[in-house]
């Protein structure tokens, strides 16, 4: 069976990213480490992306007629593992085995490990440019489908992500939809400090792309941008910039010293797991 | 009454774009091009890309044959790279040109994750390898196979003539995987077709025996040994020539056989490339591994410096990979 874009109500689509966060808390205590703040912060945009705009089949995940999802920042692949698990892709009980020995759940995401994982990411500045490939040869085949590229502020840095940013646009593919988590954070600081970007979504359009910047936390304001950035009827490829907060759903983790790698002591993942099941039950009541 | 002052002699050019093909000898025009573009009348998931460079790679035969299936990727090899992965991933067979600096020096990452450890299905052909350009360092891939060679799973190709060319790149094509080759482009000199030469990827083949020395070399340096086998004749010396364009993997059985089979004939490795990381040492650590011991060893190779600019013909003798260089070293190291 497959799951196309849907209507799904903003609520239903909350109750899955309260899922993902959950599935990725779980793994995080599984390892005692992870890129547990980024999950938390980009859940929002995977439930958007996974139960609202990607056209795929669960247990066909290299179906043709898929809409692709690129993990370029292989570093988040806890997120996206959390997202497959909740869409189905990957059953619930290999979440235990997360960064052991010969699992499909390694900590950097790589392609050849796990189903849904279109790339194998972790060498940043690589995905939006495979993405560019990939867009040019679904046109070549005639295939309405999109290619969906998730990558960090971070990779804004890298030369690389500029050079198919321009070619994206030269080749018109209205097919690619990159997202870009602006979390402000990478691994020497803010990225506002270690590599001033300036105003991201004005540099794509500059770049002959349409823009949009959102709240990446803001569930009716992902659904808005998903859902124009598909039905927009413009020869350009698309960015959604997506301001996210790190440690999102946690606030103790919210609040904590913001570094790129948030640190969870051992005794806190069951705490933070309260507390996101808390918070979510007080939203939703 | 005047003085005519005398001629002044024609100043020899540090041109980009140098031929490698000595006075008189028979070249083919863009035979990657031409190769390329006639295989692509059979094989319909064949596209051809670039990074500004379609005309210099002779990819342009190709775009002018097939319009509708090259992409011009720009100034931007990493991007060249990157979009051959995705293309790849699609189902096609993405061939992608620039030149050999670029492919290595500046997209080797690129090249490396998105395409080889993918395993994905894509060709890399890249012209201007070793000293094939008198336009100095910035053009002039004297290290492309010591990059290369350490990056698993990619087939690495340095073929010799017009005539390895035509038939290595459908063989290249029928490979399923990451393939590197060096290009050599314009008018080609074609020499192999006097041998009863066919191009087999992974095969090292004995193109002439010989007694005393025993060739290996790879690229346009198989040309320069045969020559010099035949010039070493005058000398009373008679070499063999064993080309070897697949550089990885290495044909390591037919070069130990070769070796063991006369353990007395000096080993000579040449190749277009410096003399660290490339050919040379691949040999020596496939022989010295299997204790293959020859009588002699050397490598004739590109120093490791980087090189003047200058005409084509006056660095090749100025660093020694010149036929008469390479007689003349030969003549030494025999005593």
């Amino acid at each position: 069976m497959s799951i196309s874009a849907t209507n799904m109500p903003v609520a239903e689509l909350s109750r899955r990213a309260y899922n993902i966060r959950r599935h990725a808390l779980k793994m995080g205590q599984v390892q005692g480490q992870g890129y547990v703040g980024q999950a938390l912060g980009v859940a929002d945009v995977l439930a958007v992306s996974y139960f609202r705009a990607l056209t795929y089949r669960p247990g066909e995940p290299e179906w043709e007629g898929r809409d692709r999802f690129l993990l370029s920042i292989g570093h988040y692949a806890i997120a996206l593992y959390a997202a497959l698990i909740e869409a189905g892709v990957i059953p619930l009980e290999e979440l235990e085995t997360y960064g052991s020995d010969d699992s499909r759940l390694p900590m950097s995401g790589m392609a050849s490990y796990t189903p849904g994982m279109e790339i194998s990411g972790g060498s940043l500045g690589q995905g939006l440019g495979i993405a560019v490939g990939m867009g040019l040869g679904l046109k070549r085949k005639g295939s309405g489908q999109f290619v969906y590229n998730l990558m960090s502020d971070g990779e804004l840095g890298e030369g690389s992500t500029w050079e198919a940013a321009a070619s994206a646009a030269h080749w018109k593919l209205d097919n690619l939809i990159t997202i870009v988590d602006f979390n402000n954070q990478q691994a020497d600081g803010p990225s506002t400090q270690v590599l001033g970007m300036g105003d991201i979504a004005a540099k794509f359009a500059a770049f002959g792309w349409h823009a949009q910047f959102v709240d990446g936390n803001d569930m009716e304001a992902l659904v808005e941008a998903f859902d124009k950035a598909r039905e927009l009827e413009d020869p350009r490829p698309r960015v959604i910039v997506a301001d996210t907060l790190m440690g999102r759903g946690v606030p103790f983790l919210e609040e904590r010293e913001k570094t790129h790698f948030i640190r969870v002591d051992e005794d806190e993942w069951d705490k933070a797991i309260e507390v996101l099941d808390a918070g979510y039950a007080a939203a939703a009541a | 009454m005047s003085v005519e002052a005398p001629a002044k002699p024609r100043l020899k050019t540090s041109a980009m774009i140098a031929s490698i093909a000595a006075e008189g000898q028979r070249t083919v025009a863009a035979p990657f091009g031409h190769a390329l573009s006639k295989l692509a009348e059979t094989k319909q998931n064949i596209v051809g890309m670039s990074a500004d460079l379609a005309k210099y790679t002779d990819l342009h035969i190709f775009a002018a044959n097939h319009p509708d299936r090259f992409y011009q990727m720009g100034m931007a090899e990493q991007l060249l790279m990157m979009s051959g992965a995705g293309m790849a991933r699609e189902g096609f067979q993405p061939w992608l040109t620039t030149y050999a600096v670029f492919a290595a020096r500046r997209a080797y990452d690129f090249l490396c994750l998105a395409i080889a450890e993918e395993g994905l299905d894509v060709k890399v052909c890249c012209a201007l390898p070793g000293l094939t350009t008198g336009y100095g360092p910035s053009h002039q891939a004297t290290e492309d196979l010591a990059i290369f060679r350490g990056m698993p799973d990619l087939t690495i190709v340095d073929p010799c003539d017009a005539i390895d060319i035509e038939q290595a790149v459908p063989q290249i094509s029928d490979h399923k995987g990451a393939v590197y080759m060096r290009l050599l482009r314009g008018k080609v000199p074609a020499v192999l077709d006097e041998y009863d030469y066919k191009f087999e990827l992974g095969k090292a083949k004995m193109l002439r025996d010989g007694a005393d020395v025993l060739f290996i070399s790879s690229g346009l340096m198989t040309m320069r040994t045969l020559e010099a086998a035949d010039r070493l004749r005058a000398d009373k010396v008679e070499a063999a020539v064993l080309h070897c364009p697949t550089i990885k993997p290495l044909d390591e059985k037919t070069i130990i056989e070769a070796v063991a089979a006369r353990p007395g004939r000096l080993v000579v490795v040449a190749e277009n490339h410096s003399v660290i990381g490339g050919l040379g040492e691949a040999v020596a650590a496939c022989l010295l591994g299997s204790g293959t011991v020859p009588s002699g060893y050397r490598q004739i190779g590109l120093p490791d410096k980087f090189l003047d600019a200058g005409a084509l013909p006056t660095l090749h003798d100025r660093y020694g990979i010149s036929t008469d260089q390479v007689v003349a070293r030969t003549l030494s190291w025999l005593g």
